[in-house]
């Protein structure tokens, strides 16, 4: 006999408000239901009677864990707009808060997933590490989560001392490959709580079209960085990691590795960062009417925005997102059927699901 | 005052117990009230306790603008929450919907469908500003169950950087702060 578990919107598992219908027969999941939109905030008609300055901060507010990537990639879709070419050192500057912004991002996900594991330990040491990160994105920026580092024609702040940054950057480094690398990686309590559950298999991955950390867990290799560079990434080396099995513990590999990956690409941007201007300066912002689309890959995958002008306006006319929860939602289902009950929160947590950003 | 009450009073202040509702907030205040409570900043040593259910909790921590999908689940929730309670609303959201307002999806400010009783400004907070509210708002709970007068709302002060104006923390719906901006 099945019967129904909901779970939700308001429950301590989940970090935000979403409803999770679960479908069980005994202790085994059969079905998943997903409800959205609580979070709905109407941002995109809200963007609508914003001009082109506040939209930034407007839309910098979509998300609090990945705001810079959301501003980073109107921006982009603006600067087509009105033919602005950033300086190369602003592309390198938003490379570095792009890649921090990754890394904080990645250790607060493993920071929950610990948590949901119950792994409390490992829940704190994370988010001791989090807060390093945040004091180098806060010596950047001035603020810890909406960073308002991005502009039209290139960014607000510079980096004063790459060097400085770059000590900080390594002290980090070494301190996740003592501390939160191997318990992912090698602890057993880690490994027998996370192998074998949630599998998607790499056909199923496909079909759903899903993005980022999750689709390189299930084996397939694609990142935007790599597939159509964008910023300074064309000139940063680093590998994709992906992973065959396509389980709990694939995508915390996965993610392991994207955080040496991202300390790897933050080494050489400031190293490299060349002279210059951060910005095209106040020139007058003179947008073309029409629609120009951006593509970036965020922490969780592929954002993209496709933003209109009409004619000698200083609004858009539809500023349309899609976030890569909106696309790893649906591979929920398949993930927990077949599951137990009792693994669902780490599931559901494993692709790192965002709503926020998913309603708007 | 009792030595029964004055010893409950006491507890209520040492040991307050949070439930946190996510009104439709951008995760940037939730991020920050889950750091508030780790190593770094420890508000633990105050006794302050993350509780899963409002039936534990003392003092509700509110953030998000409040959308029209969570107004009668905060309803619900503040009803939950056992007497004397306290609650916080923390960002800039709740106090005065931020930048979002104008949004016809929502139904902010909070304090228009419960009272509020500590205003904790930022876009997002600091971790520092959360925990100070979250004393205050202890205080607060104490005071009310010795005495059992209405308490005006306190909107503490920022801290940390100044305000570099891209909030809307001066929208003219905003309360007024009882306290002087250091
Ligand atoms: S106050 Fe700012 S950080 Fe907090 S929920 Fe609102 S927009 Fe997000």
């Amino acid at each position: 006999m099945s019967y129904k578990i909901p779970m939700g919107p308001y429950h301590p598992a989940l970090e935000e408000p979403y409803k999770l219908d679960l479908i069980c027969e005994g202790e085994t999941v059969s079905d998943a239901k997903l409800h959205i939109g609580f979070n709905f905030r109407g941002i995109e008609h809200l963007a609508e009677s914003r001009n082109y300055i506040q939209v930034i901060a407007l839309m910098e507010r979509v998300c609090g864990i990945c705001s810079n990537i959301h501003t980073l990639t109107l921006c982009q879709a603006m600067e087509q707009l009105t033919g602005q070419t950033p300086p190369p050192r602003a592309q390198y500057i938003r490379v570095v808060v792009a890649e921090l912004e990754r890394l904080h991002s990645h250790v607060l996900w493993a920071g929950i997933a610990a948590k949901l594991m119950g792994f409390k330990t490992m829940f704190m040491t994370c988010f001791e590490l989090r807060e390093k990160v945040m004091d180098i994105l806060q010596a950047i920026s001035g603020n810890r989560v909406n960073y308002s580092m991005n502009r039209i024609g290139g960014v607000n702040r510079d980096i004063d001392d790459p060097l400085a940054v770059l000590a900080m950057v390594e002290q980090l480094e070494r301190e996740m490959v003592r501390t939160v690398i191997p318990i992912f990686t090698t602890s057993t309590t880690a490994r027998l709580r996370c192998a074998g559950i949630g599998v998607l298999s790499n056909r199923k991955a496909v079909s759903c079209g899903v993005v980022g950390p999750t689709a390189r867990a299930s084996g397939l290799p694609q990142d935007l960085r790599r597939a159509a560079p964008y910023a300074a990434y064309s000139e940063m080396e680093f590998d994709v990691p992906v992973q065959q099995d396509g389980d709990v513990r694939a995508r915390l590999l996965v993610r392991a590795l994207e955080i040496m990956e991202s300390c790897k690409i933050l080494r050489q941007a400031l190293t490299k960062m060349p002279p210059g201007e951060i910005s095209t300066g106040d020139a007058k912002i003179a947008f073309s009417a029409g629609t120009a689309t951006s593509r970036v890959e965020a922490p969780r995958g592929e954002v993209m925005y496709s933003v209109s002008w009409k004619e000698s306006s200083r609004n858009p006319s539809r500023v349309h997102v899609r976030t890569p929860t909106f696309v790893n939602m649906p591979a929920i289902r398949w993930m927990v059927i077949g599951a137990r009950l009792a693994d669902t929160p780490l599931i559901q947590a494993s692709i790192d699901p965002c709503y926020s950003c998913t309603d708007r | 005052m009792n030595l029964w009450n004055r010893l409950m009073c006491y507890s209520r202040r040492r040991s307050p117990w949070l439930f946190h509702m996510n009104g439709g907030s951008c995760n940037g205040c939730d991020i920050e009230l889950i750091a508030s409570l780790t190593p770094r900043y420890d508000a633990e040593q105050l006794g302050v306790r993350l509780e899963g259910s409002p039936r534990h909790a003392d003092i509700l921590c509110i953030t998000g603008p409040v959308t029209h999908n969570a107004v009668n689940a905060i309803k619900t929730v503040y009803g939950q929450v056992c007497g004397p309670k306290a609650v916080v609303a923390i960002g800039s959201c709740p106090a005065t919907t931020n930048v979002f307002i104008d949004s016809r999806t929502l139904d902010g400010p909070l304090n228009r469908h419960i009272p509020v009783d500590v205003f904790v400004p930022g876009c997002p907070p600091r971790p520092d500003a959360i925990i100070l509210g979250v004393a205050k708002a202890a205080e607060i709970l104490a005071e009310r169950a010795a005495k059992k007068i209405p308490i005006d709302p306190v909107v503490m002060p920022l801290v940390g950087p100044p305000c570099n104006g891209a909030c809307a923390c001066s929208t003219p719906n905003a309360p007024k702060s009882t306290e002087e901006q250091p």
